[in-house]
């Protein structure tokens, strides 16, 4: 067991943060623990978490995709617009918006792979063309009336007192669990990340997985902007915008290196956990959500800031994250 | 544009060629447009992109400032808002202050919040993109709480504030050559200057193409890059100045979305984001291609202003596509084959972002 702390310290303190969060709401808030609270804590976010935890790969592997929050707009807009011109079936609708957020992760994957650019400036140019495309599909109009089972798939819940987000997050990270820590491709991914060089002269497929992993995470996005549609009722053009900042914090304060090469699920898990605490505790203290904001992008810095003066002062008291996932 | 390329190639830097086909496509735009829309080519629209793009350029700078030594600054939009806001603020209670002294509180607030940003940056060791995107929401809510909603009216600003976009230095034939635009290519002539000539200008160069030979030459790299994140705050805080000057009425939201305008706007006018590479010019040639195609599709009536983000989502991609196939032609010739497995976006972020995390894992 001690063995695990020391591989682990950035876990370890994420559960520290999640327990005294959680210890503070209830003493502050008699609603905090009661079961209507637990399902809301998730209710606000459903959509991000899913997204973060495909963007935790992404990350690892080295790369970064901004354009995750105009992608979800953007496949929520397509299928809007084509439910709003009437000639497909409304569950095609759906799908097709789906394979919209795929293929638009496939479009970046490949510019990044095939001429060797920097995510950061593919996926910025897809953040702003994608939240265009969706502008161009919405104009400046709201499109609802989807049929009833669609709304309740995003208010209603599904099994016990979990909505169909919640159920699909839950598997995706249990999926994502097990890629990452129990496979080869979640092998590939941490030695793509951590030096993608070496990974390709070991016969890695560097190439396919990254593109893989773009083509995953405009999926999750889709998946995430049509679940979102159906939670608000409506589509509009600006639907899910800014989301990126907030999907990323998740992935970061989770402990994984933008740098790539080395995090671990449970940092990410806990990491989401410790974030929607913090944002209901506020909340239920009646605190604004630009300040709910504000807290999270200060516990982001210090998430990395502290252990490095920790570091220099002396104590070897050094964030190893997952360190010990990464093959020699 | 490619014959012009290729003939000059072995007197002119990349840089200049790359300034270059900026011009040119930036010219290229000005004339189709003319043909597709009935008076284009007009001092009016002249005015409009000289006095619209000169807060997206000066950010375009701030940023390129930062991307040189390898960083990112993604809390300057914040730091508009922050500056565009106190400055209202202190406007309204001191009337006797002119646009000079204005100017000087937008700057002076954003160098200190652009100084924080440096701290932790440059002596806390941590990656620029998570420090700057902690900041950019903490910025935020402090002028939210600041503010407490309110915002500052055009009506309680003294008399010249809205007024000053309009000064013009000297008018020939309805193309007004207007006082903030001047303001603004001075502070690029002076940037690109300093870049190229002053020591600290090569060494922050240096720093990014290879933080760690930097700093084994004794380059004082955390002292360079502090000094480069307060020279971005201070000149988003004229960013917010200007800001403030159009827009009148200044909410706490002012400003948000423009650190990625900024990003976009140095990126296509050749600023490497892998640092190391790029100049001044190129980041306000970038700017101003992106306002000037911003500004025209609107003009053209066939094309809804729906399409504005979408072809400036294209547009980006296409120049970052031109520029890197510019780029590796380059490096083939002067490498020959030494690197041909490689990609420049092989280890994309493990390298290009790190600056204070890469050196201090070294000494670890």
């Amino acid at each position: 067991m001690p063995s695990w702390v020391a591989s682990h310290r950035w876990e370890v303190f994420l559960i520290i943060a999640l327990v005294t969060t959680i210890v503070i709401n209830a003493l502050l808030s008699p609603f905090y623990l009661g079961f209507g609270n637990l399902v809301n804590l998730f209710w606000l976010s459903n959509e991000k978490i899913i997204v973060a935890v495909v963007m935790a790969f992404v990350i690892m592997s080295g790369e970064i995709d901004l354009s995750v929050a105009s992608v979800m707009g953007f496949s929520a807009a397509v299928m809007a617009a084509l439910h709003a011109g009437g000639s497909v079936p409304f569950l095609a609708a759906v799908l097709i918006g789906v394979a919209a957020g795929g293929l638009g992760g496939l479009l970046q994957g490949l510019v990044i792979t095939r001429f060797g650019l920097p995510s950061l400036v593919v996926t910025l140019a897809g953040l702003i063309g994608f939240r265009g495309a969706a502008r161009v599909l919405m104009e400046d109009q709201s499109v609802g009336n989807f049929p009833l089972w669609f709304n309740r798939l995003g208010q209603q819940t599904l099994v016990g007192p979990l909505p169909v987000a919640l159920v699909i997050f839950f598997v995706g990270l249990a999926i994502a669990w097990v890629t990452l820590e129990r496979g080869a491709f979640g092998r590939k991914v941490y030695v793509i990340g951590s030096n993608a060089q070496v990974a390709r002269f070991s016969g890695v497929a560097v190439d396919n997985i990254k593109l893989k992993l773009f083509v995953t995470s405009g999926l999750a996005a889709g998946l995430a902007g049509i679940l979102f549609a159906a939670r608000l009722g409506s589509v509009r053009g600006s639907l899910a915008e800014f989301f990126e900042l907030d999907i990323i914090t998740m992935v970061l304060l989770g402990g994984v290196s933008i740098f790539g090469g080395s995090g671990s699920m449970l940092g990410v898990t806990l990491a989401i956990f410790t974030i929607l605490n913090i944002r209901n505790g506020l909340g239920l203290a009646n605190v604004d959500g630009i300040i709910q904001t504000g807290i999270i992008g200060a516990l982001l810095i210090a998430s990395v800031l502290i252990p490095n003066l920790a570091q220099r002062f002396g104590q070897r008291s050094s964030r190893r994250r997952a360190t010990a996932h990464v093959p020699p | 544009m490619t014959s012009q390329i290729a003939s000059g190639r072995r007197r002119m830097s990349p840089d200049r060629i790359k300034e270059l086909t900026l011009v040119g496509i930036i010219a290229g735009s000005v004339i189709m447009f003319g043909i597709l829309v009935d008076g284009y080519l007009s001092g009016r629209f002249f005015n409009r992109v000289t006095t619209s793009v000169v807060i997206v350029a000066i950010l375009a700078a701030a940023q390129a400032l930062v991307i040189f030594s390898r960083n990112i600054d993604l809390s300057i939009g914040s730091i508009v808002g922050v500056s565009a806001y106190l400055t209202a603020d202190f406007l309204t209670a001191n009337e006797w202050a002119n646009p000079l002294v204005a100017m000087l509180v937008a700057m002076v607030v954003g160098a200190a919040l652009g100084s924080f940003n440096g701290l932790i940056v440059a002596y806390g060791r941590v990656p620029a993109i998570i420090a700057t995107l902690g900041t950019l929401a903490l910025f935020r809510t402090l002028i939210s709480l600041y503010s407490g909603g309110a915002n500052v009216i055009a009506s309680d600003l003294p008399g010249w504030v809205l007024g000053f976009n309009g000064l013009t230095v000297v008018s020939v034939a309805g193309f007004d050559l207007r006082l903030v635009f001047v303001i603004v290519v001075g502070v690029v002539v002076i940037l690109q200057w300093a870049m190229r000539r002053l020591r600290a200008g090569r060494r922050l160069y240096a720093i990014g193409s290879n933080p760690d030979a930097a700093r084994q030459a004794s380059l004082a790299a955390p002292r360079l890059i502090m000094f480069s994140f307060v020279g971005a705050g201070s000149l988003a805080g004229m960013a917010g100045f200007m800001f403030m000057v159009r827009a009148g009425t200044i909410s706490a939201t002012a400003g948000s979305g423009l650190e990625l305008e900024a990003v976009a706007a140095a990126v296509v006018g050749g600023v490497s984001i892998f640092g190391g590479s790029g100049t001044m010019f190129g980041a306000f040639l970038g700017a101003i291609l992106i306002d000037t195609l911003e500004l025209s599709l609107v003009r053209v009536t066939q094309v809804s202003e729906f399409w504005r983000d979408a072809a400036l989502g294209i547009l980006i991609l296409l120049a970052v596509i031109l520029d890197a196939t510019l780029h590796k032609r380059f490096t083939r010739r002067l490498t020959r084959d030494l690197d041909r497995t490689e990609t420049p976006g092989d280890d994309a972020l493990s390298v290009h972002m790190g600056t204070a995390a890469d050196t201090g894992a070294v000494d670890a």
